[in-house]
């Protein structure tokens, strides 16, 4: 017979042991990363356009095309994702409607992102004459992370307690006042955790994207949302399977690889400080 | 003093009796009516939580509601403020009026009547915002813009409430900051700042210490000057030291409804004898 004391032990250790695991991973992904990448990143590969095939120059058209389909799509997901929440939440509460909606965004985040990827060029690309754009690449994407989106500001609307409903209501205001004075203020550092995730799922998509915005390369800029990008995810893939010198381009890979985590990590913390600032004012203030 | 009081009492029981209660002859006897119910009926779905209650709560006196848990008499309190209409599946027959008014009419304007008639819950409840705001919130949603105006209020609300001296240094501080009890008080503020004529409380001080128990009973009897106070409670000694008038309910009847001091010493029925001695419920 073995001591509860023992059991506990072994699931204790167990649990830090896989836990432990988990950091380590990512920590070797990251090392890894860093480790060959570093060496490729200067203020040349961050501000200028490739050159020779892709084993020379920078990414910056790779860079500035992410960025403006992540704001793109979260322009378009996060204010229709907060309302469908809020609609979800406070208006249908648990009513028949609310369940289906439900039912409906989880099935639609769990469909792979290539399906999004084609119906986005059927959609956007080819019926509604965006032609491969930001703006048809924003919309797929957006769509994509729409569940997330819906998913977190019900979740954050659900954590409050009704209490604070019921006291705004009690007091003379309405429904809308009451959501926008006290319930979603007090929600936002939640949505915004949802929003976080998002950011980290929309800029390192590649399949949605693949028929509906990018370049394999761009000679200049996107001057309007109507143009085509390049796109870190994809110009990663691109150099590291379909250049003319793979192995030559093999750096420049690691070093879009590292330019990506780390533009991901950075919208991660600056949103974590957004929140908690939000946090702490909902508090204080 | 007293003695008007009972007549007052009286009066209204004998009313009752004839079956045709009116207005002024209950003036007369020196105490407004605030709040009259007619036969009114309330269900959950199917459930039928309230029976036939009639009773007339005389204006700035504190009237008690007491009974055993589920007996109808929180849902009863949440008529005069129609909090219950945000319960889906909820119903109402009969009649419930407030200072003549019929509340439940189509006309009413449903959030204009919450501003008339306050309310206090019994989890203290303040927003997760400053002192102030908290305060401020009911002048805010209705549209006050002027600073000076809303300072002053917020002022004399807090006083009215016996915080202002506690909290005047930390205006601005979180109200989660506050104890239970200044919490309390901080939403009794919230509901006073609107002017409510009318001030519900659900078990207030239900969820405190002794102290600040004490300090919301002597809050109830300076605000019962100014307003009509309706309380329900589960706290035998709290009604029979606060309130003017008692109403004891059972199973969603009113079973008997008189003077405070009536109800708890001399009661016309043996459930609310064998209630108030504590031998049930």
């Amino acid at each position: 017979m073995i001591s509860r004391k023992t059991k506990q032990r072994v699931a204790f250790t167990t649990f830090r042991l896989l836990g432990l695991a988990v950091v380590a991973i990512l920590g070797w992904i990251l090392g890894f990363i860093i480790y060959r990448g570093a060496g490729a990143i200067n203020w040349e590969f961050l501000t200028t356009f490739p050159r020779k095939g892709m084993t020379d120059g920078g990414i910056l058209p790779a860079i500035v095309g992410t960025l403006y389909l992540v704001l793109g799509s979260l322009a378009i997901a996060f204010p229709v994702g907060v309302m469908s929440g809020i609609y979800m939440r406070e208006y249908l509460g648990d009513r028949w409607l609310a369940r289906v909606i439900r039912v409906m965004t989880n099935n639609l985040g769990g469909i792979p992102s290539i399906v999004f990827g084609l119906f986005g060029m059927a959609l956007f690309v080819r019926a509604f004459g965006f032609g491969d754009s930001i703006l048809a690449g924003s919309c797929t994407l957006a769509l994509l992370v729409l569940p997330l989106i819906i998913r977190s500001t019900e979740e954050a609307l659900r954590a409050i307690p009704d209490d604070h409903r019921a006291g705004s209501r009690a007091l003379g205001a309405g429904k809308l006042e009451t959501i926008l004075r006290v319930t979603l203020p007090v929600a936002m550092p939640n949505i915004i955790t949802g929003l976080i995730l998002s950011v980290g799922r929309v800029s390192g998509e590649t399949a949605p994207i693949l028929f509906t915005a990018v370049a394999y390369s761009m000679p200049k800029l996107p001057s309007g949302i109507l143009d085509q990008v390049m796109a870190l995810p994809y110009h990663l893939y691109v150099i590291a399977t379909s250049g003319t010198d793979i192995a030559g381009a093999r750096p420049k890979a690691y070093g879009t690889a590292l330019v990506l985590v780390i533009i991901v990590l950075a919208v991660n913390l600056l949103a974590t400080a957004t929140r908690a600032c939000i946090g702490k004012k909902t508090k204080r203030d | 003093m007293i003695e008007t009081k009972e007549a007052g009492i009286l009066t209204a029981i004998e009313t009752k009796d004839a079956g045709k209660p009116t207005a002024i002859e209950t003036k007369t006897a020196g105490k407004q009516t605030m709040i009259e119910t007619k036969n009114v009926n309330f269900y959950y779905a199917d459930f039928r939580a309230l029976k036939e209650v009639t009773i007339r709560v005389e204006a700035r006196a504190v009237t008690a509601l007491i009974g055993p848990s589920g007996c109808g008499k929180s849902t009863f309190l949440r008529l005069f403020n129609r909090m219950n209409d945000l319960i889906d599946g909820t119903r109402l027959t009969g009649e419930c009026l407030i200072d003549g008014e019929d509340i439940y009419h189509k006309s009413v304007d449903v959030d204009a009547l919450r501003k008339r008639v306050g309310m206090v819950f019994q989890k203290p409840n303040p927003f997760p915002k400053s002192i102030f705001e908290n305060v401020a919130y009911g002048l805010r949603v209705n549209g006050a813009r002027d600073r000076s105006f809303i300072a002053a209020r917020v002022e004399e609300s807090l006083r009215a409430a016996a915080l202002w001296v506690e909290v005047r240094d930390k205006l601005r501080a979180s109200a989660f900051a506050l104890s239970g009890g200044q919490q309390q008080r901080l939403c009794i503020a919230r509901a006073l700042a609107v002017s409510p004529s009318v001030l519900l409380m659900d078990e207030p001080a239900s969820a405190l210490d002794p102290i600040s128990t004490a300090k919301i009973e002597e809050l109830i009897d300076q605000l019962k000057r100014d307003y009509t106070i309706v309380i329900v409670t589960h706290n035998m000694q709290q009604a029979a030291r606060v309130s003017d008038s008692t109403a004891f309910f059972m199973l969603g009847e009113l079973v008997e409804f008189g003077s405070t001091k009536k109800i708890f010493a001399d009661p016309d029925h043996d459930q609310t004898r064998r209630y108030v001695a504590g031998r049930f419920g």
